[in-house]
């Protein structure tokens, strides 16, 4: 009963078949017949369904075909499909024998053609950077120097090595290499997991954190460089914490990661001259910053010292400085003699002018006489009328027997007034003046005023207040020719 | 390097290319003669401090190479990577 081969067509003698039977016997023959096809077609009434399957019909100028991709294959297609793209479907042919309708199953679906796989490359780009992925503002600094770098590529092939060697060159690193495909089915999810992988490694973990991740492949077709052209990797380069260098194909090549990454290099080999300085150039710097910093310090210290030095210079020596100091000092002193000398001398002078300015004795008692008799006349002048009231009251008195009191107190003042001008009267005796430390010089020709009328050796009599005493005139003067005969005691009396 | 002004932070937390170019900068002060004595013989011996961290930064230069691979429980751990 399974044999379904059709016999010899007998007229008449065909065998009845059911519906059921002649739809599984279709769909058994397409089945083994196209169990695996590529398809070439474009795309028209794409939908994906709310169950995640797509549907979409492949035709071309004359024929068309209904087409289902299952939600689980869907996903890991590497292109978004849509109406009028070009494209080669591989699959199988199956039917449905509810509605004895054939489709095409796809099991992966890629674009036909260089012209149509770069028109969705760059309708991706678009969307993509629309999004904001490519923003530079994204971009992150590249550390200078790495301690460990993460490179995800194939472990096989010139690309690891070149990388390795170009590192070992320049500053060997730890490096850390994540393998993948880098090219074909499941490529691009494998580089989206380890460039995720390596974000996800925690700091200070069993496996270091990269500080810089390279993401890198070889040359090849637009085909063979596909991976990195989907969205899974752009996304995962772009949300990558690890700042990126993409380094994919040849320096022609660009694809879409090298959108995302934080710095593109041209080439496997470039990544690695990107990512770590030249060592032996570090040291260079280093020693010569060295050899500066060395010289800048002598050069700093010889020159304060020799600012010191001259400043030292400048100061002056201080046994000069004492020296002329002591000489103004000196200079000061003699001055002072000097002026204390004159001081006295010029006191001298004046003290003998003020002396030669005082009156005569004689003629200060000659005043003094004359006042006083002037005094007395007025006061002979003054004693009548005085004491005219006091006589007068007398008179009354003896009148009438009363003494006045009065006259007898206005006589006593007169006489007090009397003894007055008497103490003021000797108060001008020029003895007065001897009491005051002057003396009076007697030559043998009397009374001597004059420096002039000394002669050397003369004999003098000084009269003090106490009393007379002998002297002898100094000086270097020969005595007078005419020596006069010992002095007479002819000096008249002052007084 | 930050402002004078700010205190300085310790050498040792500074990165390799934060380090040179701090010394950079000193030595370029020193040069110039800039500044006060005292400051300059401090700046003299942070100089030489950091000339030392990047010394040594520069001494850690040796390669290692592994690569990773995945344990069961889908962990990263590293590997001995052999150049095929």
């Amino acid at each position: 009963m399974t044999d379904l081969d059709l016999p010899a067509a007998t007229p008449g003698n065909l065998p009845e078949l059911s519906v059921s039977e002649i739809s599984r016997a279709i769909k058994r023959t397409l089945e083994d017949r196209f169990e695996r096809v590529r398809v070439r077609g474009e795309i028209s009434g794409f939908k994906r369904a709310a169950s995640g399957h797509l549907y979409l019909t492949l035709k071309d100028a004359e024929a068309a075909i209904d087409a289902v991709c299952w939600k689980g294959t869907a996903a890991r297609l590497g292109l978004r499909p849509e109406d009028g793209m070009e494209v080669v479907a591989t699959g199988r042919i199956t039917t449905f024998p509810g509605r004895s309708k054939y489709q095409l199953v796809i099991d992966s679906l890629e674009l036909a053609g260089e012209g149509a796989l770069l028109k969705l490359l760059e309708d991706r780009r678009r969307r993509l950077a629309e999004e904001g992925l490519f923003a530079e503002a994204r971009k992150r600094p590249l550390p200078y120097l790495p301690e460990v770098i993460g490179v995800v590529t194939s472990p096989t092939g010139a690309v690891i090595r070149d990388i390795l060697h170009r590192l070992a060159d320049r500053f060997p690193r730890h490096v850390l290499v994540w393998p993948v495909l880098v090219q074909g089915e499941g490529a691009a999810e494998q580089v989206a997991r380890a460039i995720r992988g390596f974000n996800a490694l925690p700091e200070g973990g069993a496996v270091p954190r990269p500080d810089v991740l390279i993401v890198a492949r070889g040359g090849g077709s637009l085909e063979d460089l596909w991976a990195f052209n989907e969205e899974v990797v752009v996304r995962a380069a772009a949300e990558s914490a690890i700042p990126l260098i993409s380094a994919v194909g040849h320096e022609t090549d660009t694809t879409l990661i090298d959108y995302a990454s934080d710095r593109r290099a041209p080439t496997p080999t470039a990544a690695a001259e990107i990512a770590v300085p030249v060592r032996g150039e570090l040291v260079a710097t280093l020693l010569d910053l060295e050899r500066r910093k060395l010289g800048a310090g002598q050069r700093l210290l010889a020159e304060r010292r020799t600012a010191v030095e001259s400043l030292g210079r400048g100061l002056p020596d201080p046994v000069r400085l004492l020296g002329e100091k002591s000489q103004a000092l000196d200079e000061r002193i003699e001055r002072l003699e000097l002026a204390w000398r004159g001081f006295l001398q010029a006191r001298a002078a004046r003290a003998a002018e003020l002396g030669a300015r005082l009156p005569h004795p004689r003629q200060q008692i000659a005043y003094a006489e004359r006042g006083l008799a002037e005094l007395r006349h007025r006061l002979e002048g003054v004693v009548p009328r005085l004491t005219l009231p006091a006589r007068r009251a007398l008179a009354e008195v003896q009148a009438g027997t009363r003494l006045p009191l009065c006259a007898e107190r206005q006589l006593a003042r007169a006489r007090d007034a009397l003894e007055a001008w008497g103490a003021r009267l000797e108060t001008l005796s020029y003895e007065k003046t001897l009491e005051r430390g002057f003396a009076v010089v007697h030559g043998p020709d009397g009374l001597v005023t004059r420096a002039a009328q000394l002669a050397a050796g003369e004999a003098l009599e000084l009269q003090f207040a106490d009393g007379r005493a002998p002297a002898v005139a100094g000086g270097g003067g020969t005595p007078r020719k005419k020596a006069p005969p010992p002095a007479a005691p002819t000096q008249e009396r002052l007084l | 390097m930050a402002d004078a002004n700010q205190a300085p932070r310790e050498v040792a937390e500074l990165s390799f290319e934060e380090a040179l170019e701090e010394l950079k900068q000193i030595v370029g002060r020193l040069e110039r003669g800039e500044g006060r004595l005292d400051d300059a013989i401090e700046a003299y011996e942070r100089g030489a401090r950091l000339k030392a961290h990047c010394e040594a930064k520069l001494k850690e230069a040796q390669a290692k190479i592994e690569r990773i691979g995945l344990a069961p429980d889908g962990t990263a751990r590293t590997e001995p990577f052999d150049k095929e």
